[in-house]
């Protein structure tokens, strides 16, 4: 983290706010709206979000922490302290370099396939036409479905047996024989991407209308009075303008994307070993679905997951430079 | 003005719409989808080969469901866990994002660095850590557990929008309020949480979506059939034992339901929440 720029407070303690022309009444109202307060008065304020954070996300950490290095039985009993054996067997793991690959091209593909169409979704749903409310409340469905429905829903309609998508393919004699969607080891991941997009718009798309809705009308007016084509208009008024929003949005998808499980869990599951799996799943199954059932193992897994997600954001904000744009 | 230009603005009137028609259709067909399998017998869902309108038309399943003990027992859960959770969500984050905004104190920065850092831990990857807390808390398979981790786990995401909110609006609305005798918390209350309103509700959306749709920790934690979400629930329609597609997606439409209505009456406040944190 940069230094705390945000800060208006002087060397002194006091603000650093012009408070000298302000009549003196209103000086303390300052001091007292926009004030340094000590430690102790402040954590009044932020206690419950501490005792929550501390209680709920923290303290499982530790625990995580705590299992992975602690060895454990098949039902998961714990049998005594491992050392660093699980991080060295998740990192033995034969399928490790399979399972890393998968989720970076699971999380760049859905991640920039998103935004790029969102973009367009987003451009169309701020025109001003009959029935755009209806339109609206459309996209929104995929994000109030629930993800394991969703998922379901699609290991259906991609079935070679019973799929809709080969029932219409098949009718429109584009293809002569059904399309193995979820059981060809070249066709799971697009299929699994195109998922992971479809849901992932409904979100996208409304941060970058609220993006849209921030840009004032008249600098597009005057870009098209001195000419511009709309496309020169997007390109260079629009889409710089839409940095930040395009930023929330790609930072949010990322750590959605990546933690993501039941789309890759679901229509993954007709698959034997790690060959489709990402980091999440992976986790997930050394736990509960491998033969080992080892708790220690995924305890291990678990903070790896943690740690790639934190540095590739940090990453991510460092490269875009997200501090620059907030001190704009 | 060019010809196409011209031909554009005659047309636009219906070929908006027209396009519109498509763009819904493109969100929507799935779960178009889904409302014809829920129309339909089981076996006709999983038939070789598959055909798009049912075979046979079964206008039961909805009654079915509705009068299925479980699914009711699931749905209580489920409301019971998003409505507990949103409300806690929005309790601890307003007056943490109004302190964060509006006072300078050691440790500030370092208070909002981990609520960031906490934004990006999910409870996916946490899950072996949050059954052994529980478990030591002797507080698995109950509702407190899963109220608790819903809310803990939205809780950065309310905090940021609602820090963002706090801080664009300017001081002086408070400092005159102040003025017209309006202590700490009723300007907080009468003067602060109606311009928030936006943020307040893009807050209580998200959260009630997350906690809504939330999968792994209530799989994990919820051990009592009766207990479970419906999101863990209705995923005994279909089993190695028994097959029935037709009341998992018609469970699964009823569940959309809430969550669509909502959007509908909200969807307003929604847009200028997204972003308003953030884009200045």
């Amino acid at each position: 983290m940069s230094q705390p720029s945000t800060t208006m407070t002087g060397a002194t303690g006091k603000p650093a706010a012009p408070v000298g022309a302000r009549p003196r009444g209103r000086r303390r109202a300052t001091v007292r709206g926009r004030g340094a307060i000590s430690p102790l008065a402040a954590l009044v304020w932020l206690a419950p979000a501490l005792l929550l954070i501390v209680g709920v996300v923290l303290w499982p950490a530790v625990e995580l922490v705590r299992a992975s290095r602690s060895r454990y039985s098949i039902t998961g009993l714990r049998k005594g302290p491992a050392g660093w054996d699980n991080f060295r067997n998740v990192l033995a793991n034969d399928s490790l370099g399979t399972v890393l690959t998968n989720t970076v091209i699971w999380v760049i593909a859905v991640v920039a396939l998103t935004i790029a169409i969102s973009l367009g979704v987003a451009q169309f749903l701020t025109k001003d036409f009959w029935g755009r409310r209806f339109v609206r409340w459309a996209v929104i469905v995929p994000w109030a479905a629930s993800l394991v429905i969703t998922a379901r829903l699609f290991t259906l309609i991609y079935s070679y047996y019973y799929g809709s998508i080969n029932a219409v393919l098949l009718d429109l004699h584009l293809i002569t024989t059904p399309i193995d969607f979820l059981g060809s080891d070249k066709l799971i991941m697009p299929s699994m991407i195109a998922v992971g997009v479809f849901v992932s718009i409904p979100f996208t798309a409304y941060v970058f209308v609220a993006g849209l809705g921030a840009i004032p009308t008249e600098v597009h007016e005057a870009a098209r009075i001195d000419g511009g084509s709309p496309w020169q208009i997007w390109r260079h008024i629009t889409l710089p303008l839409l940095r930040p929003a395009i930023l929330v949005a790609s930072v949010m998808n990322m750590i959605y994307v990546f933690n993501s499980f039941p789309i890759v869990y679901t229509l993954n599951e007709s698959n034997p070993g790690f060959s489709h799996d990402t980091t999440i799943t992976f986790m997930y199954k050394l736990a509960f679905k491998s033969a080992e059932k080892d708790v220690g193992q995924s305890a291990a897994a678990g903070l790896f997951n943690v740690v790639i997600i934190l540095v590739a954001v940090l990453v991510y904000l460092r490269v875009t430079r997200w501090r620059d744009q907030e001190e704009q | 003005m060019s010809a196409p230009a011209i031909s554009w603005r005659r047309s636009r009137p219906w070929a908006l719409p027209v396009v519109g028609l498509a763009v819904g259709l493109a969100f929507l067909w799935p779960y178009l989808v889904m409302l014809l399998d829920a129309f339909r017998p089981s076996e006709d869902v999983v038939q070789t080969p598959p055909s798009l309108l049912p075979r046979v038309w079964k206008w039961s399943t909805f009654g079915e469901v509705l009068g299925d003990e479980r699914f009711l027992a699931w749905l209580k859960t489920s409301l019971l866990v998003s409505v507990a959770s949103t409300a806690i969500v929005v309790l601890v984050a307003v007056p943490a994002a109004y302190a964060t905004a509006r006072f300078r104190f050691p440790g500030r920065m370092a208070f909002l660095f981990v609520v960031l850092v906490t934004q990006m831990f999910s409870p996916t990857s946490l899950v072996v850590g949050i059954y052994r807390e529980f478990f030591s808390l002797n507080l698995v398979n109950t509702y407190l557990a899963l109220i608790l981790t819903n809310a803990a786990f939205n809780l950065a995401f309310a905090i940021w929008i609602l820090h963002g909110f706090f801080s664009s609006i300017p001081v002086e609305l408070e400092e005159a309020a102040e003025l017209d005798g309006c202590g700490r918390f009723a300007t907080l209350r009468r003067v602060m949480l109606p311009l928030t309103l936006p943020g307040l509700v893009t807050a209580t959306v998200f959260t009630f979506i997350a906690a809504w749709n939330e999968y792994v920790v209530a799989l994990t934690l919820m051990l009592d059939d009766t207990k479970k979400p419906l999101t863990v629930g209705i995923n005994s329609y279909v089993t190695g034992y028994e097959q029935n597609w037709d009341q998992l997606f018609g469970a699964s439409i009823i569940a959309i339901v809430p969550v669509v209505i909502l959007f509908a009456v909200i969807e307003r406040h929604l847009v200028g929440g997204l972003t308003a944190g953030s884009v200045k």
